[in-house]
């Protein structure tokens, strides 16, 4: 089980979150709505672990992953060691497995500047579920992308999440996106920003 | 054709030469400026006969103790200075007082606290050096980028894993520089130390020869090293940049 009680964070004098609290099962989508600006980065910073100054208390399982805004590669590496350095625990089989499954096996040995946009959007991808992680947070992961392009993406991040099903954090200012991905919905407002509300199926 | 890296490098050594060779000519006596062909026999005698292989393998020992250790030195402090902004408002004080202080101070000084020997010479050719190192890599290690360490964070990758695949790729460009420059400065350093204060090296030949007043024999060494220096950044630093810069290029 995953809990997530952020009491107060405050950059300075500038309170940013106060009084979060929500737990998750295994397994679980939950998706985190809000405008822009609001305090979502900021609160999956302090859900990963990246950002520790703050008041409350967070229990996460240890193996987690993250897909970010943008692809965050390591550009130096090639494709196949971008999952197995960050995997060390992995075979080459199965990370190339992990690259076939996201459809970019025969790009194994090229370096991220060699792949188009959405080929290294894959590749995050392939590297957040290498590691079959039990927490999965995913921070507007389809933001900046032309419409059909997000459309592929949301279609195999879904497919992906119902093979390894991890709890899932999706971060995201779209009602559409949270509909698709999303079995539960908290809704951020206010300043500093708390939980306004929470549904079951988004929407409702 | 011109546009080729190699034929636009030799033409523009080869233009080098001209200038030489006209500028002997109009002074037109060897004493003061001898035309290159004059340095071949001197050149011949001094590998024959031991001197200059000798000095020579002294000067590049000494250049290669110097570099290691500026750069080992140097590298670590700046991405620590660079990382940790508390330490940087203590150290850099520090490094603008040494950055300012002229070499010839710091070397008269080592010599005259430390003694006439090797341990002096290269910890002033070192001193020297590690500044410079110092401010560039900090520069670097300011600019690591926050998602990629975020990202390392996330994934629990091992201090070691870090280091290699994210923190030093990065800083690469910056030791790249570093080393650079680094080579260049240092050798220079080593032979005014040589000639200071060492029984042995190009620094000290080249002293011996200016007491004698023999540009020739002056020439004859400075050249040997710059085509040491320049085989080494040809053969060596030239080829090893292009292999670590081959994700950028491909």
């Amino acid at each position: 089980m995953i809990r997530v009680d952020v009491r107060r964070k405050a950059f300075g004098a500038t309170e940013i979150l106060s009084n979060i609290d929500f737990t998750m099962e295994a397994g679980e989508t939950l998706a985190i709505l809000g405008p822009s600006g609001i305090g979502k980065s900021t609160l999956l910073r302090l859900i990963t672990g990246t950002d520790t100054a703050f008041a409350g208390a967070i229990d996460r399982p240890k193996n987690m992953a993250m897909v970010f805004q943008e692809p965050v590669l390591m550009p130096w590496r090639s494709a196949l060691q971008n999952i197995m350095l960050v995997h060390p625990e992995i075979s080459s089989e199965t990370a190339r497995a992990v690259l076939q499954r996201v459809g970019i096996a025969e790009k194994a040995g090229l370096f991220p500047r060699q792949l188009s946009l959405g080929q290294q959007r894959r590749l995050a991808l392939a590297r957040a579920f290498a590691g079959r992680p039990e927490l999965l947070v995913m921070d507007e992961p389809f933001v900046s992308l032309d419409a059909a392009t997000a459309e592929e993406m949301l279609t195999l991040t879904e497919e992906l999440i119902a093979e390894t099903r991890p709890a899932t954090i999706l971060v995201t200012h779209s009602q559409a996106e949270a509909d698709r991905l999303a079995s539960r919905v908290l809704r951020l407002a206010g300043k500093p920003a708390t939980i306004a509300g929470e549904g079951g199926q988004a929407g409702q | 054709m011109l546009q080729k890296p190699a034929t636009a490098r030799i033409l523009s050594l080869v233009a080098l030469l001209v200038c030489w060779i006209v500028a002997a000519a109009l002074t037109a006596d060897p004493s003061v400026l001898p035309a290159p062909w004059a340095l071949i026999d001197p050149f011949r005698q001094a590998v024959a006969s031991g001197e200059l292989p000798y000095h020579l393998g002294m000067t590049i020992w000494r250049v290669i103790w110097a570099f290691l250790l500026a750069m080992f030195v140097g590298v670590s402090l700046g991405f620590v200075m660079g990382r940790f902004p508390a330490v940087d408002r203590w150290l850099d004080p520090w490094l603008v007082v040494f950055l300012n202080l002229p070499a010839l101070v710091l070397i008269v000084l080592c010599y005259l606290w430390i003694g006439l020997n090797e341990t002096a010479a290269i910890t002033a050719v070192v001193l020297n050096k590690i500044p410079n190192v110092t401010t560039v890599v900090r520069e670097g290690a300011r600019a690591l980028d926050p998602d990629l360490s975020a990202m390392a964070r996330v994934f629990r990758m091992k201090p070691w894993a870090r280091a290699r695949h994210i923190v030093l790729p990065q800083l690469a460009p910056f030791i790249a520089a570093a080393a650079r420059s680094g080579i260049a400065v240092i050798w220079k350093i080593v032979l005014v130390v040589e000639f200071l204060g060492r029984s042995n090296g190009v620094g000290f030949q080249i002293h011996l020869y200016f007491q004698q007043f023999d540009v020739t024999m002056v020439l004859v060494y400075s050249l040997s090293f710059i085509m040491v220096m320049l085989g080494v950044e040809w053969l060596l630093l030239q080829p090893v940049e292009r292999r670590v810069w081959q994700w950028r290029t491909a």
